[in-house]
């Protein structure tokens, strides 16, 4: 079961300068953009045409563009992940919803085996130009198997590339070069992203993929987060600005490949790093960040790198249980004070 | 249950008279160089030239041969792990073929790939597959490109998936049918009933053992065709073709023969009685084939002879190809990990730092 989307978002026409809209709004134009530009662009999911997509980022599109392009499909991710796949094969270029990121693993034989590897395996002869857009993320009482964060399985896996924009602005200008790769893109949403609003540039935009941002500059401390998790990082890192610590936080929106170097430029300068990830610790995003950091700054450590992340636990139903299993602003306040603290910080 | 598609009966197979000489003496041709490919294949095996998985072909040259003259060059085909005797029907060079299967770089997929993952993308074979039954969603979506961008008419596109017997019952074969059901997709998934899913005799692993029908429940009609006369195959595969392309309709069929080796190169096949291997070799398409042309007179034995002598050495020149053909090469490993290169990419070698600053 999903729950579906709330959307009040406003909309605000200008043609100067960027606007203010939400993550939502980001995707939806750059859709309606990419669907207008290319005609092998076309867009396939369950209920993303008659229902507008669960979370609403396909609004409109089916009504513009025609069930041709804006394709409704059976309860059947392996199967239309697979359909998808093979599209792209013949030169189409898909791009797919899946509900949820859980719901993916139903369709994981699909991206792992195929579409990550045909490129690969077949000698290149093939290319596999597709996105999947889907959302992770927990703390909408949605109980174990639909608040998962599972990004990590997918960026585990070479010949997938994983974005996962914080920003409307990154939203759109990712899902552009997502849109226009020719390798199979894993495209990273969050249920706590839709109506987060910002600046959006007018007019093309293009992401690099593989690239690394530093969001906020800084000079004692090094602040890693990536999707939904950049949205603590910052108003944490702002906190901290106030009590007179200085705080470089760095947005990864690309978990594969990712940005070695720039995390590890950050930290060279700053000598203390947190990691801030809606996933679990173990095996997590936070712990590939945390050995690149001891292979490529080791020298230039104070303290041990920390990692805030979600608590081991399928995640549960109840309230209280589940926001104390999600990592939160106090949280990563609290762990940034004691890295703070173990290195005799004065503030 | 009782296996309807099982008998140990000798089969009579006539000629149609209106079959060109050179057609069926082409049929035979292929169906031979498919036997010495595959039979040398093994023994390459054995020398462990090849490494890997390696399932052949043999006992399934027939429906091989009938299904690759039903295609047009236009269409597409999709193959299972099980997949030599099509990349050489579909037209890939013998020595290209087994030059994959050593892992040369000449091989039809650089030597990246091996046995089950023979690729051409001009003759519009989109692969073999290692993962059973990998193959359907990618198919039926290749189907749905086709449709996306074409009318249906005698000239249109068309896919052609194929999937061995114990597939029909993965969830992907049920989703996909559902798909092209649903969508008037142009595609015939062609079931290649050998009997045995591995070793499990069909009847003990699919609820509607026979197999053809399996795609009421979505619409799909189904034919049972014997696997075992490449013409009767043949003339089934181009008239589901022929309904995918002007109907918009797919169609299931489903090809008998025996596997008359083990399920790969490495298994002795010993769960099998001394009947069945009676009733497979009895059933061979190769020998029952080279029959039939030289009792209708299409050609005499002595040409037999000369065909299959020309398979083996075919089949000879394809291995000295292999043999001297070279290994890719260690600096070119990351080649084909993406098709648009990316910023950050690992190249990093086991024990490689993985931090390039400086």
């Amino acid at each position: 079961m999903t729950n579906e989307a709330k959307t009040n978002d406003s909309i605000q026409k200008s043609d100067d300068g960027p606007r203010v809209i939400t993550y939502r709004q980001a995707l939806n134009e750059t859709l309606r953009t990419e669907l207008l530009r290319d005609e092998n662009v076309y867009l396939i999911g369950e209920e993303i045409g008659v229902f507008e997509g669960s979370y609403k980022i396909t609004a409109g599109l089916l009504k513009e563009f025609g069930p041709k392009r804006v394709v409704d499909t059976p309860i059947a991710e392996e199967g239309f992940v697979g359909a998808a796949i093979g599209s792209a094969m013949l030169g189409l270029r898909p791009v797919v919803e899946i509900m949820t990121i859980n719901f993916s693993l139903i369709a994981i034989d699909q991206i792992v085996n195929h579409a990550a590897k045909m490129h690969a395996m077949f000698g290149g002869q093939v290319n596999v130009p597709m996105v999947i857009r889907t959302p992770g993320g927990g703390g909408q009482q949605l109980a174990a198997t639909h608040s998962q964060n599972l990004e990590v399985w997918y960026a585990h896996i070479p010949g997938l590339k994983v974005v996962a924009p914080s920003t409307p602005a990154d939203a759109k200008a990712l899902l552009t070069a997502a849109i226009r790769d020719d390798d199979p893109v894993i495209f990273l949403e969050n249920l706590g992203l839709y109506n987060l609003k910002g600046e959006v540039p007018d007019g093309e935009q293009v992401a690099e993929i593989g690239k690394a941002a530093v969001v906020k500059p800084g000079t004692d401390l090094t602040l890693i987060s990536y999707s939904r998790g950049m949205v603590t990082a910052l108003e944490v890192a702002k906190q901290f600005e106030s009590e007179g610590v200085s705080i470089e936080v760095v947005d990864l929106r690309s978990l594969r490949p990712l940005d070695r170097d720039t995390v590890c430029a950050s930290v060279r300068k700053t000598s203390r790093a947190v990691i801030f990830e809606d996933d679990l610790l173990t095996y997590g995003i936070g712990a590939e960040i945390s050995a690149t950091i001891g292979e490529g700054a080791f020298d230039f450590l104070d303290a041990p790198v920390r990692r805030v992340a979600a608590a081991e636990v399928p995640l549960p139903y109840a309230k209280p249980l589940e926001l104390a299993a999600i990592p939160d602003a106090a949280d990563l306040i609290k762990v940034i004070r004691e890295v703070l603290d173990a290195t005799r910080f004065e503030r | 249950m009782a296996d309807k598609t099982r008998s140990t009966k000798v089969k009579a197979q006539s000629l149609p008279g209106n079959e060109s000489a050179e057609v069926l003496r082409g049929y035979y041709e292929q169906m031979a160089l498919v036997r010495a490919f595959e039979l040398r294949a093994s023994e390459m095996y054995a020398r462990a030239k090849i490494g890997g998985y390696c399932h052949l072909n043999l006992g399934e040259e027939a429906t091989v041969i009938g299904l690759v003259a039903a295609l047009e060059a236009r269409d597409y085909l999709y193959v299972s792990y099980r997949d030599h005797g099509y990349a050489l029907a579909r037209g890939m060079q013998p020595g290209a073929v087994m030059a994959e299967l050593f892992g040369k770089s000449t091989g039809v997929s650089g030597g990246r790939g091996g046995s089950m993952h023979m690729f051409d993308m001009d003759l519009r074979m989109l692969g073999g597959y290692g993962i059973v039954g990998g193959q359907i969603p990618p198919a039926t979506g290749a189907a749905l490109a086709v449709s996306y961008r074409s009318e249906a008419g005698p000239d249109s596109e068309a896919v052609m998936c194929l999937l061995g017997d114990g597939t029909t019952n993965i969830g992907a074969f049920h989703e996909s049918l559902n798909l092209a059901g649903l969508w008037n997709l142009p595609i015939v998934y062609v079931i290649m009933n050998n009997k045995l899913g591995m070793g499990t005799p069909v009847a003990l692993a699919a609820a509607e053992p026979d197999l053809y029908q399996r795609g009421w429940s979505y619409r799909i009609e189904g034919e049972r065709v014997d696997g075992d006369d490449p013409i009767a195959v043949r003339d089934a595969a181009r008239k589901a073709l022929e309904i995918a392309r002007v109907q918009r309709r797919p169609r299931i069929l489903e090809a008998t023969s025996f596997r008359l080796r083990g399920h790969s190169v490495v298994d002795p096949a010993r769960y099998r009685s001394k009947e069945d291997n009676e009733a497979a070799r009895s059933a061979d398409p190769v020998p029952l084939f080279r029959g039939r042309l030289i009792d209708s007179g299409v050609i005499d034995s002595a040409q037999a002879d000369e065909i299959d002598a020309k398979a083996e050495a075919r089949v000879t020149e394809a291995v000295a190809f292999a043999d001297d053909s070279p290994d890719p090469k260690v600096e070119n490993l990351f080649d084909y990990t993406y098709a648009t290169a990316v910023a950050n990419a690992s190249t990093a070698l086991p024990g490689d730092p993985v931090v390039t600053l400086s």
